[in-house]
């Protein structure tokens, strides 16, 4: 049976539903059976810029994007000239007829830098810098091309449905864009109504209308187009699979272990997970009345901590989300919650720095700041997930570690999870445990907050239980938590709370650590959304007979050396992959394990990395024709 | 049993300067509380850095000492997840009004039910004594090299303005006074501000406790006006009666041309107050109806170490 691996790519000027048209494909592909890898694209910009989606279809799990694309649809000039070149010959193009005149200076915006280089390219090829002309390279490099207007689908489809409205009706678009490319790839049309049907269930007006353009498209693309190479016909679908966005994991994931509280304060691209936790606030509890949980929006980053840490205080699980800048922000905060052992989560979906850098744009930017945020010694965990089935576990995970270890937790995602749909495994929320730690429901007299204990974990108490007073201070205090500045009271107290980190490593099971993939000679080491490109790159290594191990670590700080050293006692060369220009990981590691990093894999263009970039240079590697310093560029 | 006062004193020693305002202050809150006989155990206190941050250190109550600028922050994230606890957040003038101004503003517009008091007195004293956001322009306190530059913010002018549905100013040496202030703001529903007109003996030789007394003003019959006086003598009725924009705006502008009288008369008592504005926690039962009876802080989220709470409506929605 022949392999299905597909990349379809939709753009469009922001707000034009490239992101709808996107999703519509997606769940049309995941009905009929398909794993999907789907990324988002976008500028800083509400209206306008450009904006593309790249779904990836395959037959089997896949877990990254690649660089080739089968067939790409465009309803504007920019999409075009941006992405002519990355559809693979025997691929296909469908575009609206309408653009085919435009020539680069038309479209405002694209940028100098890129203008220049397309320039060059279509000089050299001798052609107009014209739609035409990027056309043609597509063509002679064995790209099937299929001009459609789509103002006229939408004139026909007025008139044939007595619908004047329709004609105009530009943001039908994506629809059209959507029909179209399923139609040529003959997708079965069933799941096609069937999906517009769900996303617009509570609009059946504009479902119906949605439903007519997109049968009109489809039946156009089979009646008119000439064959195509690929066909998506469906597959067996895999029983408990959800189609699920980036955000909605560590969100379904606080839902599921109790987070109750979360302030925030809106950045990109963190606060998608906080409205979809507004958005569905009130929560069914077994056996139970309704809970709910609280979504505060604050008036910046430094309230939305100080919230988290207050609610935290009352024994609730809470949590804030933010990304770099405002993590920059709640670094005092951190402190103090550090210092008076409150338990809280701060989910960091991180994004391209330094200041506010490509704001909507991906980097593993801020390992070594969560790490070192805060000023002076206090400890806290920085937690690293690896794609979004893993985050919604990990979530469970990281709040049982705030109470446990009585530590600020600092859980690392980023913007590539964040924009990334993927089909997965039905999240199980029975595999979740709850662990308080020592959280008191009775206080019994001469309670001390702070009180010595054996393992450096003292009862906590809450604000507002009977008997169970308590202060607290950012000044060092006494076991009561009074401000003291007594100097063996102080040298106590922050050895107490720093045995904390000793105690972590040792807690934490090795599985939670780090994951092991293999360990070969060549080795990887990688954090967070690595992995996916890092999984897929390593398995089409094997096809050809090159093994390459992968650790992925996942509890960065406190680093866990010993566990980490044994798994690489072996190996010979260690090859360290991430999305940030200094290799912060390899710094950590150096650190740590006192061992070089002998290769680096890094992209810090903005855009997530690919499988396939991700294989050319592990290939370099292994050919002995590498760069000790690999810099990926894939992606517009 | 009932509490006396000293069940809600701590025996923390106390090292403000002798003859420090903050004394009044303290006693006042810790008589307001044993008046109302509040609990101690559902009751915080959040204070933010400076002299007046310790205070909390020395109420037997819950008590939770944060950072500069930020203690509206703690204390509305901790009564929003616990809404029957009373909370009271102090600080200083420069605390909230210079560093933590954007979180007054923002906390004004929130209305929690909730008590912020200001404990103020123009300087910043355990830095000693730079000017604080209160300090009025041109002058020149004693450790400030020149006088100061920046214009004063009118706090109660501010409170008004951002939302605060309770306003008033007390005086730390009339401690039975504050206390009747401190009672009223922690009964308002919503959120009140108490603005504490403080000597400081330390640093700030312009406000004295003499000069609030009027020492300098001896007329001719050698007779001393105190400068303080209260609004509730004058007849002056800060409460906003009904639902009209009319009535709002006359009792909002009232209280902000109170607000700008200093100099030889300055007023205390309540400028402003309206129960007609809904408390932050009023809010979040509009949209979460049984937010009351199951806030935050009382939920429960598990049984024999398992989640009870039940997403499958949600993940049934997004199976393929």
């Amino acid at each position: 049976m022949s392999r299905t691996d597909f990349t379809w790519l939709i753009g469009g000027p922001q707000g034009s539903g490239v992101e709808s048209g996107a999703n519509i494909f997606s769940k049309v592909c995941a009905e009929m059976g398909y794993q999907i890898f789907g990324k988002r694209e976008f500028y800083s910009n509400i209206k306008g810029e450009h904006s593309y989606f790249t779904v990836r279809i395959c037959d089997k799990k896949i877990n990254s994007n690649v660089n080739d694309v089968t067939l790409m649809v465009s309803f504007d000039a920019e999409t075009i000239f941006r992405h002519y070149d990355e559809v693979v010959s025997g691929g296909g193009i469908i575009y609206d007829l309408d653009l085919e005149k435009l020539k680069t200076d038309d479209v405002h915006t694209l940028d100098e830098p890129f203008k220049e280089r397309l320039h060059k390219e279509l000089e050299l090829k001798n052609k107009p810098f014209t739609i035409a002309g990027v056309l043609e390279i597509a063509k002679e490099k064995g790209v099937a091309i299929y001009p459609v207007s789509f103002k006229s689908i939408l004139a026909t489809l007025a008139e044939e449905t007595e619908n004047p409205r329709l004609k105009g009706l530009v943001r039908m678009f994506n629809v059209i864009g959507v029909a179209l490319s399923l139609g040529l790839v003959k997708m079965p049309t069933d799941s096609l109504k069937k999906t517009i049907g769900d996303i617009f269930a509570k609009k059946p007006e504009i479902a119906k209308i949605n439903q007519e353009t997109a049968n009109y498209s489809y039946n156009y693309a089979t009646a008119k187009f000439e064959s195509f190479n690929h066909l998506l016909t469906g597959t067996e679908k895999e029983p408990g699979t959800i189609l699920v966005q980036g955000f909605q994991g560590t969100a379904l994931g606080k839902m599921a272990c109790g987070c109750r509280m979360q302030p925030y304060y809106p950045i990109t691209p963190a606060s998608d997970e906080s409205v979809f936790l507004e958005s569905n606030e009130i929560l069914e509890v077994n056996g139970d009345r309704l809970g709910s949980t609280a979504v505060i929006q604050c008036e910046d980053e430094i309230s939305a901590m100080g919230m988290t840490i207050g609610a935290a205080l009352t024994g609730t699980r809470s949590s804030t989300c933010t990304s770099g800048p405002g993590f920059a922000l709640m670094a005092e905060m951190l402190g103090w919650a550090g210092m008076n052992e409150v338990p809280i989560v701060i989910t960091n979906y991180q994004r391209s720095g330094p200041s506010t850098g490509l704001p909507t744009r991906h980097g593993q930017d801020d390992l070594l700041f969560a790490i070192y945020a805060g000023h002076g010694d206090f400890p806290k965990i920085v937690y690293a997930s690896g794609d979004i089935e893993e985050s919604f576990y990990d979530t469970g995970n990281v709040f049982n570690y705030a109470e446990i270890f009585q530590v600020p937790v600092i859980h690392m995602m980023d913007k590539f999870h964040a924009s990334s749909v993927i089909t997965c495994k039905r999240f199980d929320p029975q595999k979740i445990t709850i662990n308080r730690g020592k959280l008191l429901e009775k206080v019994e007299d001469g309670y001390k907050r702070f009180a010595f204990t054996d393992d450096g974990i003292s009862p906590r108490s809450r604000l507002g239980i009977d008997n169970g007073i308590f202060w607290n201070t950012g000044d060092e205090s006494d076991e009561f938590g009074h401000i003291s500045e007594d100097p063996i009271l102080r040298v106590k107290m922050m050895d107490k709370r720093m045995s904390r980190l000793d105690l972590i490593l040792k807690e934490i099971p090795e599985s939670q650590l780090a994951v092991s993939f293999g360990i070969e000679d060549y080795t990887i080491i990688s954090w967070g959304s690595a992995k996916g490109p890092i999984l897929d790159a390593i398995d089409m290594l094997k096809k050809e007979g090159i093994s390459i191990g992968y650790i992925q670590l996942k509890l960065m700080h406190p680093f866990p050396t010993d566990y980490v050293t044994s798994l690489l006692k072996d190996v010979k060369t260690i090859i360290d992959i991430e999305a940030n220009q200094s290799g912060q990981l390899g710094k950590l590691f150096k650190q740590n394990v006192s061992r070089n990093i002998d290769y680096f894999i890094l992209k810090y263009s903005g855009r997530a990395m690919t499988s396939t970039e991700v294989y050319d240079s592990l290939k370099k590697i292994v050919e002995n024709k590498a760069d000790k310093r690999e810099v990926l560029m894939h992606g517009a | 049993m009932a509490l006396k006062l000293a069940d809600y004193k701590t025996d923390v020693h106390n090292d403000w300067c002798p003859g420090c305002g903050d004394f009044g202050i303290v006693n006042a809150i810790q008589m307001a509380l044993a008046e109302m006989g509040v609990q101690r155990d559902k009751t915080t206190i959040f204070s933010g850095i400076g002299c007046s941050g310790k205070t909390s250190h020395f109420i037997n109550t819950y008590g939770v000492h944060t950072l500069h600028g930020r203690v509206l922050t703690f204390a509305q994230g901790a009564k929003i997840a616990n809404p029957e606890m009373t909370v009271i957040a102090v600080g200083g003038d420069g605390d909230g009004l210079g560093i933590g101004a954007g979180h007054f503003v923002a906390a004004g517009r929130r209305n929690v039910d909730m008590t912020y008091i200001i404990f103020d007195n123009g300087v910043y004293g355990l830095t000693k004594g730079q000017a604080s956001p209160t300090l009025k322009l041109g002058e020149k306190t004693k450790s400030l090299p020149s006088p100061n530059t920046n214009f004063n913010v009118n706090p109660i002018g501010l409170a008004v303005a951002s939302g605060f549905t309770f306003v008033a100013r007390g005086y730390s040496y009339d401690i039975k006074h504050l206390k009747d202030l401190i009672i009223q703001a922690v009964n308002h529903k919503g959120l009140s501000f108490l603005d504490v007109l403080q000597p400081c003996p330390t640093y700030n030789d312009i406000n004295t406790r003499d000069w609030y007394a009027g020492a300098d003003l001896v007329d001719e019959a050698q007779k001393r006006h105190s400068r303080i006086y209260k609004l509730e003598e004058q007849g002056y009725d800060p409460v906003v009666h009904y639902d009209s924009v009319p009535e709002v705006n006359e009792k909002l502008s009232q209280s902000l041309i109170k607000s700008l009288e200093w100099d030889t008369k300055i007023p205390t008592g309540v400028f402003y107050k309206n129960e007609l504005i809904s408390p932050y926690t009023q809010r979040l039962k509009d949209k979460i109806p049984n937010y009351y009876e199951n806030p935050p802080a009382k939920q429960n989220i598990s049984q024999n170490g398992k989640p009870v709470t039940d997403i499958s409506a949600i993940l049934d929605s997004l199976q393929v």
